[in-house]
């Protein structure tokens, strides 16, 4: 059929095919992994990299973005694991265990294992895939298959290492776990991650996941995450890099009933970012919540995609995502809410707004929804517009500078969002990066 | 303190000030009193440096400096406050921190220490206390959920902590009703100093029972047309607007 016929490979694409064949070898895991990694490499060869005639991607088109593809991160030297002890440190002072990761390789010297509570485990990834594990077997790629996205195709045939989680049945976990990954290496190096966090049934923990690079780097991470039935899971990821990083995240939940999912998506650095999101809530009654804000200058390109999929009754999602765009970047919110015919008294809203604070700034929001059942309440609503003159006017009538003005009025608008992180200190220790990112600006 | 000379201002290209003049002594309250549509509001923003809206011609001299070539923020931290007619309600900023950002920014600029949190929040409270606003209300967002009376009363707190040298009301007594007004012109009163000037823009005569001027002036269609004592207001109160409307008309 035409439509399976591709163009030519891109540079790029070809560098990745050629790694996966130089290298899969030597990736971790059995036959039933190599088998897995396979079948993946033969579809993303197929897809290639996403672009701009594929519809979610169509303001993303990583076949352009991505001129060249780096070569495969090796294991961590002493000099990246040195600068990765400073990475994660947009957290703030709240206490955390730190689960360290450096170019795409756990490294324990740097974690902290120790204590682990009663119904916790973490493990790495490349060790339970070598060795071949039944939660990792029944879960990964499983929890929501990626349908036709390259990127994460492209994640399963060359992931490394990441994190296994598992918290058993009713275990609270009071300490948060904080997943600190680090591109750290002196050469740029495409970095593959994936992880996969079981929380059982009316389980509670809070996940932090923060991403820190040196330049050059390419980072594909993903993230499976099963929220069980009655199960309390908050997950924030923060972002941060240098303007030529290019960071792909795929964060794939499914959410039991009656569960309750927060996830909190801070953006503060990178060249080109993809967080693409796709949530399948399975179970009736649960309610989610998904937020997110990003602050852009330079020419930073940031896509934040969500899909969310009813698949039962009665489930409440409600999503805020606040976009600050600064000189020429440009900033992406693509939002699909779909509700399957039986997820009746489906309660979904989204709102999205971006700020723009530079005239060659630009944003495209993109909400959708697909709605198949008849009892419902579903609603979205995207603004874009620049700061209120009459407001910066106000401050300014009453001696503020111009430039602390504006940072005031941004700090109100992206507060919306970070407002519904429920950590008090980590609510503080972002805002105070907005304030950090506005000084900057001002200066 | 304050002179206005020859003041032209334009707002999308259509002229309202044609040529005013006005002169406010340091310890003297001067109230401007006009029809609606004669300018008031525009002078007051003019003052304030609102953007869109231009001087032509003109100068306004506080202290002898040119304002008009003065940011809006530079203007507060020479002295100059407006007290809005409509106050703004900033969602997400809480009066706590926008009071104390504009008290050290201004303070920063004249070249004048920050204050600590507790020299501040003793001033915020005392201030807020005469003016019966509890300090609640000012861990909110700036003026979200506050009625009109409320607002007003916010204006004339910023106003008591700021410590301004002229002081701008534009049309304060708007919205409020006799409590309010009462509360708010006692703020008013208690700031009235031998060091400190102001002009109060008002359409009513009521204000001015409460904050009794030293001066009156007649705006209308652009100019001052007549300038007395207080009485000049409750003549006006009795004879309305429509004379001056005339003179106007005449002289234009």
């Amino acid at each position: 059929m035409n439509a399976e016929l591709r163009s030519v490979k891109t540079n790029a694409e070809q560098a990745l095919a050629d790694a996966y064949q130089a290298s899969k070898a030597k990736l971790p895991g059995g036959r039933k992994v190599a088998a897995l990694r396979e079948a993946a490499a033969v579809r993303f060869d197929a897809l290639g990299l996403p672009n701009r005639r594929i519809e979610e991607w169509k303001y993303t088109d990583l076949r352009a973005l991505i001129g060249e593809a780096k070569p495969l991160a090796g294991v961590p030297d002493a000099a990246a694991k040195a600068r990765a002890k400073e990475a994660g440190k947009l957290i703030g002072d709240m206490d955390a265990r730190r689960i360290v990761f450096v170019d795409g390789t756990f490294v324990p010297e740097l974690s902290d294992l120790a204590d682990l509570s009663p119904g916790l485990s973490i493990r790495s990834m490349a060790q339970v895939l070598a060795a071949g594990d039944p939660l990792v077997d029944a879960n990964l790629g499983k929890v929501v298959p990626a349908e036709r996205e390259g990127v994460v195709e492209l994640n399963t045939a060359l992931m490394r290492d990441g994190a296994v989680i598992h918290i058993a049945n009713g275990a609270t976990v009071e300490r948060p776990i904080h997943l600190v990954f680090a591109a750290t290496g002196d050469k740029p190096a495409s970095v593959f991650t994936r992880s996969l966090v079981v929380i059982e049934q009316g389980a509670r923990v809070m996940l932090v996941e923060s991403h820190d690079a040196t330049a050059g780097h390419q980072v594909n991470t993903a993230l499976e995450l099963v929220v069980g039935d009655k199960a309390h899971v908050d997950h924030i990821k923060i972002t941060s890099g240098p303007s030529d990083l290019v960071h792909i995240s795929s964060l794939m939940a499914a959410v039991g009933a009656h569960a309750r999912f927060n996830g909190f998506a801070f953006n503060l650095g990178g060249g080109v970012v993809r967080n693409q999101t796709f949530v399948r809530l399975d179970g009736e009654g649960s309610l989610t919540g998904l937020r997110g804000a990003s602050l852009l200058k330079g020419k930073q390109h940031v896509d934040s995609t969500l899909v969310i999929d009813h698949k039962a009754s009665g489930c409440q999602n409600r999503e805020v995502f606040a976009t600050v765009l600064d000189d020429e970047s440009r900033g992406v919110f693509q939002g699909k809410i779909v509700v399957r015919p039986h997820a009746q008294k489906t309660d979904a809203r989204m709102m999205t707004r971006a700020l723009l604070l530079s005239d060659e700034a630009e944003a495209d929001n993109k909400p959708e929804l697909e709605i198949f059942a008849d009892d419902v309440q579903c609603g979205h609503g995207a603004t874009s517009g620049a700061l209120d003159e009459d407001l910066k006017f106000y401050l300014m009538a009453r001696g503020i500078p111009e430039i602390e003005a504006e940072g005031l009025l941004v700090q109100a608008f992206v507060g919306e969002a970070i407002e519904g992180i429920e950590h008090a200190g980590l609510r503080d220790a972002l805002m105070e990066q907005v304030v950090a990112w506005l000084r900057k600006r001002g200066s | 303190m304050l002179e206005v000379k020859n003041l032209h201002v334009t707002v999308d290209g259509k002229q309202i000030l044609k040529g005013l003049d006005l002169a406010v002594n340091k310890g003297e309250v001067h109230a401007i009193m006009g029809p609606n549509g004669s300018g008031k509001s525009t002078l007051a923003y003019v003052m304030a440096g609102k953007p869109g809206y231009e001087a032509t011609e003109g100068q306004i001299l506080l202290d002898g400096d040119d304002v008009l070539a003065m940011q809006p923020d530079e203007r507060a931290a020479k002295g100059l406050f407006l007290a809005f007619q409509y106050p703004l309600e900033i969602p997400g900023v809480a009066t706590m921190t926008f009071l104390r950002t504009a008290l050290n920014a201004q303070r920063k600029k004249r070249g004048e220490a920050e204050l600590s949190t507790p020299e501040f929040l003793k001033l915020v409270r005392e201030a807020a206390a005469k003016l019966e606003i509890d300090t609640d209300m000012l861990r909110r967002g700036v003026n979200v959920g506050f009625s009109g009376g409320e607002k007003k009363r916010n204006e004339i707190l910023q106003m008591a902590l700021l410590q301004p040298r002229l002081c701008v009301l534009d049309e304060t007594d708007s919205g409020l009703d006799i409590d309010a007004l009462k509360i708010v012109s006692d703020g008013v009163n208690r700031l009235r100093s031998p060091d400190r000037a102001m002009v109060v823009i008002t359409h009513y005569q009521r204000l001015l029972d409460h904050i009794v001027p030293d001066v009156v002036h007649v705006l209308s269609a652009g100019r001052i047309v007549k300038t007395g004592g207080k009485e000049l207001a409750l003549e006006l109160e009795a004879s309305g607007y429509a004379q001056f409307q005339g003179e106007a008309a005449l002289a234009s």
